[in-house]
């Protein structure tokens, strides 16, 4: 009975820390190149999480499922290819199903491949844990890298179109910060977002 | 000719991947510390983008579109990239091992740069010939290059000023990325295209 509640914690834990404690955006600062390019509206860092947490989720699932029979040395190239695989999956079906969201996402969709957050996790976590703490842990990452490009995405648009998710949010006589929707404008916000949550975890620590 | 020098001048100081396309942010988060650091990493992106580029596009044009295997696309460019830079070390490490003491441990991070994978992906929507993807590898490298230099010395006098607890590490660098970006959109005008 003690081992079930143990285990339950356990993967409470594993699934949490990815929303907040080791949040991969705002924490470990992985995964930036779609968060910056993709966040100039809401709604494109939502597509893009649910692209991440379905290739995150698919992948940890092969990895962990068939970690005792890839030998070590080409692990790397083993797990490149199973999150290549998933990632043109994705691919073509924002392409045949979404073409309007495949359109707004670009390469950055394709670059998924090669997005730090899914192979660390797949190196870190899928490789050494059971299949389902690995799914959970790669849930929480995927939902906490979600919320992070959600929360971006949201400030960028407010502020450089004066809405959110395509309904007006400003008075008509704001001015939209252009700078906003541009690449320095993504560079800006982050950084400001990583010192608001430092910030924050200084306070909740003391 | 005029091409050529178009798209190097575009691609290292007008579109920079790094500050336009976001590519490659995380080595250029990673090892913008050292000038030194910085110095070795660049010239081995360069390195491997300029052949991964060639390489990928022989790939693309002569087997995978011969042969209608595109949805193969990503899967056959990483593997390309993977194994280009094993191959990249091997030799490097047979041949000179001076420049390998000075590459040798950024060889591996640079099969998970996005900007590699990503040059090679703008290199076919935008149906580069070529000797135009040669020379886009090779500019994409040099401009990644420049602007990692640039950061990392902006963060080599940074390091002595006091900062704020919460601006320390990533959110200042990503801060002065955002102020270099704007710096550089100061070239948007140099080609009209």
């Amino acid at each position: 009975m003690a081992e079930i509640i143990e285990s339950k914690i356990k993967m409470k834990k594993e699934f949490i820390k990815g929303l907040w404690k080791e949040h991969p955006i705002l924490r470990q600062l992985l995964g930036m190149c779609p968060a910056l390019a993709v966040t100039t509206s809401a709604i494109n860092g939502i597509s893009m999480g649910l692209a991440v947490i379905f290739v995150l989720f698919f992948s940890s699932l092969v990895v962990s499922l068939i970690k005792k029979v890839i030998p070590p040395q080409v692990r790397i190239a083993v797990y490149t290819v199973i999150i290549a695989t998933f990632v043109t999956v994705v691919d073509i079906f924002f392409k045949a199903n979404f073409p309007q969201i495949s359109r707004a996402l670009g390469p950055y969709l394709p670059l998924i491949v090669v997005n730090c957050i899914i192979l660390g996790r797949c190196e870190a976590f899928a490789s050494k844990n059971s299949v389902l703490v690995s799914l959970l842990d790669a849930l929480g990452m995927g939902l906490g890298f979600m919320w992070g490009l959600f929360l971006l995405g949201s400030i960028r648009e407010i502020l450089g179109f004066g809405s959110l998710l395509g309904v007006k949010m400003m008075p008509p006589e704001y001015n939209p910060l252009i700078i906003m929707i541009l690449p320095a404008g993504a560079f800006l916000v982050l950084g400001f977002l990583v010192a608001v949550m430092n910030r924050l975890e200084l306070r909740i620590k003391n | 000719m005029k091409n050529l020098i178009l798209i190097f001048i575009s691609t290292v100081l007008v579109n920079n991947l790094v500050l336009t396309y976001f590519l490659g942010i995380c080595p250029f988060l990673g090892v913008s510390g050292k000038l030194e650091t910085a110095f070795g990493m660049g010239m081995a992106v360069t390195f491997v983008m300029t052949l991964a580029t060639s390489i990928s596009w022989l790939i693309y044009h002569f087997l995978l579109e011969r042969f209608g295997l595109l949805f193969l696309e990503y899967v056959i460019f990483i593997l390309v990239i993977a194994s280009l830079v094993q191959i990249v070390e091997m030799f490097i490490r047979k041949f000179s091992p001076s420049l390998y003491q000075s590459l040798g441990i950024y060889l591996p991070l640079i099969t998970t740069n996005c900007a590699i994978l990503g040059a090679a992906l703008f290199m076919v929507t935008r149906n580069y010939d070529f000797l135009e993807s040669v020379v886009f590898g090779f500019s994409g490298g040099i401009g990644f290059s420049l602007v990692l230099l640039i950061m990392a010395g902006i963060r080599e006098e940074v390091n002595y000023a006091d900062i704020p607890y919460a601006f320390r590490g990533a959110a200042l660098t990503l801060i002065i990325a955002g102020l270099l970006a704007l710096v550089f959109m100061g070239f948007s005008g140099l080609i009209s295209s």
